[in-house]
Parts: structure tokens; sequence; C-alpha cells
């Protein structure tokens, strides 16, 4: 059984710096395309901040925070974001996933490739932060291992 | 050593060799002349900021001119977080 | 010699793949197989990467561009690195990710199933 890991430190100092790695993920996120960053990254930054929550305080604080259902969902829609926007240039006469035909309101004509681009950013990132939490959320399963089969484990 | 360990070392070894081998064809660190560098990346380089408004020439390649792959490559860590459940939640009992 | 100096970065990544190979080969233990893996694809990543740097260049991000529009004939190539590698590098550290992910899940398994993660001791309880 993997317990929290009972450590003053770790706690306050994770308490204290989830908030700025949640931003900072953000940040990647959207600053993809005039920065270094972009879906895959930013995406991996959330998860990795959940992880933390849940290596410092147990996973069942954090799925208070951010139910298991809802992690699911949130990577199915990241899926959809990104088909549904290729879909969505089909409406309009375009090609599949051709961001320049869609009618937003921006003067430059390339500059809807720009938005384009952040939008299915948006949807990677939410896929890759569904994926890291579930991944994390099944290995740490105890499952069906018997308690005294794991403590001898442990003696050996 | 245990003959199969041994097996193993030779293999790499041989293997090794052959790789190296190989480099002498390979270009050096950091030619600019390249095979790889000529073809079609000059283009991605000069017209990319021109075309989709995106400084970055990475994401701007990722998510623009090859955007078909990334949104396979989106499909297949989705698949594989839906494996890794398959395989390890258990079934709530409806009782 | 230049053999060696010249294509210093070719001897890194073949010993890091060595390496790799090897622990994925001759270990019997079934999580050191899929630490194997990962520093083998670590050093296929790495060795693709390298391929596209050039002497004196900058990082692939167009500078001083952010709300204007820079005319492409102005942009000289050799100032920037390749950013071709570093897009299917994306690709394969995503695709290792997913790997390394199913193949913890399944070691998890078979823990479960035969109370071992050693090998040999897995096929003495199969036959």
């Amino acid at each position: 059984m993997i317990n929290r890991y009972d450590n003053l430190i770790i706690e306050f100092f994770c308490r204290i710096i989830a908030a700025p790695v949640f931003l900072f993920g953000v940040y990647i996120v959207f600053h993809g395309e005039a920065s270094p960053g972009g879906g895959f990254q930013g995406g991996v930054i959330l998860g990795a901040g959940f992880i933390m929550l849940a290596i410092a305080y147990g996973m069942d604080f954090t799925l208070q925070r951010i139910r298991e259902k809802m992690i699911l969902f949130l990577s199915c829609i990241g899926v959809f974001i990104y088909g549904g926007i290729g879909a969505a240039c089909l409406l309009w006469r375009g090609n599949f996933l051709d961001y320049g035909k869609l009618p937003l309101p921006v003067d430059h004509v390339n500059a809807i490739r720009g938005l384009g681009i952040m939008g299915i950013e948006i949807g990677v990132g939410l896929t890759v932060m569904g994926v890291m939490i579930s991944i994390y959320y099944d290995l740490i399963d105890p499952g069906g291992i018997q308690p005294e089969l794991s403590s001898s484990e442990g003696e050996e | 050593m245990k003959p199969l360990k041994l097996l193993g070392l030779i293999t790499v070894i041989v293997t090794a060799f052959f790789l190296l081998y190989g480099v002498n064809d390979m270009p050096n660190w950091g030619d600019s002349m390249a095979p790889a560098s000529v073809h079609v990346s000059p283009y991605y380089i000069q017209r990319s900021q021109a075309d989709t408004n995106a400084p970055n020439f990475v994401s701007a390649v990722l998510a623009d001119y090859r955007g078909f792959d990334t949104l396979f490559e989106t499909t297949v860590i989705f698949c594989a977080g839906m494996a890794c459940l398959m395989l390890l939640r258990k079934e709530e009992d409806d009782d | 010699m230049e053999f060696i100096v010249g294509k210093f970065n070719y001897w890194i990544y073949i010993i890091m793949m060595m390496i790799g190979f090897y622990a994925m080969i001759a270990k019997r233990n079934l999580v050191k197989k899929v630490i194997g893996m990962n520093i083998f694809q670590t050093a296929i990543i790495l060795f693709y990467v390298s391929i596209g740097t050039k002497k004196g260049a900058t990082i692939p991000i167009l500078e001083a561009a952010h709300h204007t529009v820079v005319p492409p004939e102005s942009i000289e190539v050799a100032k920037y690195i390749n950013p071709l590698p570093h897009v299917l590098m994306l690709t394969a550290i995503v695709v290792g990710v997913s790997v390394t992910g199913v193949a913890l899940a399944l070691i998890i398994l078979i823990y479960r199933r035969y109370h071992t993660v050693e090998e040999d001791e897995i096929l003495r309880q199969l036959s």
C-alpha cells in the first residue's frame, strides 16, 4: 500500500508551489507559437503538477480536487477539440485542418492560421494532462496484492 | 560470467562495431550543408512566419504543415491511457 | 583523427545505444529491461536532434517577429537550426511515454499473477 509521504517540509513546499506550476503550464500551452513550448510540453507540466500534489498529500486528496471521471472526460475532450477544429474547416469549404477558411474576425488573413494553431495546442494539452494523471492513478493502485505478501516482499 | 550474458555482450560489441563502421558516411557535427538541412527545411524556415503568423518554426510545422501527424499522435497517447485503464482498473460491483 | 573528433557525438550515442541494448537483452529483471528500452530510445532521440545543428546558429524561433510580419527573403537560413528533427522527435518522445506506461502496467499484472518479476522464476512457474 503506497501511503502519503509524511513530511512537513514537503507538504508545505508543495502547497506553495502548486499554483505557480499550474500557471506556468497554462502559460507554456498558450505561448506555444511565439516561444518554446506547445501542447505536449504544457500538458506534461500540468499533469506533473497534479502528480506532485498526489505524492505529497496522497491520491485521495488529489481526487477530491479533480474527480476520476473528469480526468477521463478531459482527455476525450482534447481529442474532440482537435478533430472538431479540423472538421469545422470542412464546413467552410476548405480541406480538413485547413485553418485559413475559418471566418474569424482578424485583420491579417494568415492570422487565422495562428489562432487555429493555438486552438489545437489547447486540445493536445488537455489530452496529455488527462493521460498523465490517469496513467499515474492506474499504476499506484494497490489492486489485488495481499498486505502480508507485500510486507514479506519488503523484508527480502 | 553466465553463458547467456556473455553471448549478449558479444552481440552488443559486434553491433557497436557495425554501427561505428557506418558512422564514416554521416555528416560532421554542426555541418550546415548536411543533407537533412538542405531540401525542405529552408522552405519551412523562410515561409513559416509569412504563412502562419507564428514565429516558432517547430510549432508551425507541427500544427500547421504536418497537422495530420499530430492528430494521430494525440490519438496514440489517448489509446495508451485507455490501455492502462483497461488493464488495471477494477470493476465496481453494483450491489 | 577526423573520425574521432569530427564525429564525436555519434560515438556517444552509439555507446548509449549499446548500454540500453545490453540492458534489454542480458538483464533478467523485467523492470531493468524496461529501463534499458528507455535508455535506447533516449539515445535515438538525441541522435536525430543532433543531426540538425548548424555551427553558430540559434534556436528555431524567429527573432523580433512577435507582432510584425518579416518578409521571407530577409531571413538567413544558416542562422537558425533545422526545425524538422525537433518536430519528429516530439512524436517519438510521446510514443516512448506511451510504451513505457503500458509496459509498466503489464509488469504490475505479471507481478499480481506470479508474485515475482524475475524472468527465470516466471519461466520456471510456467513450465
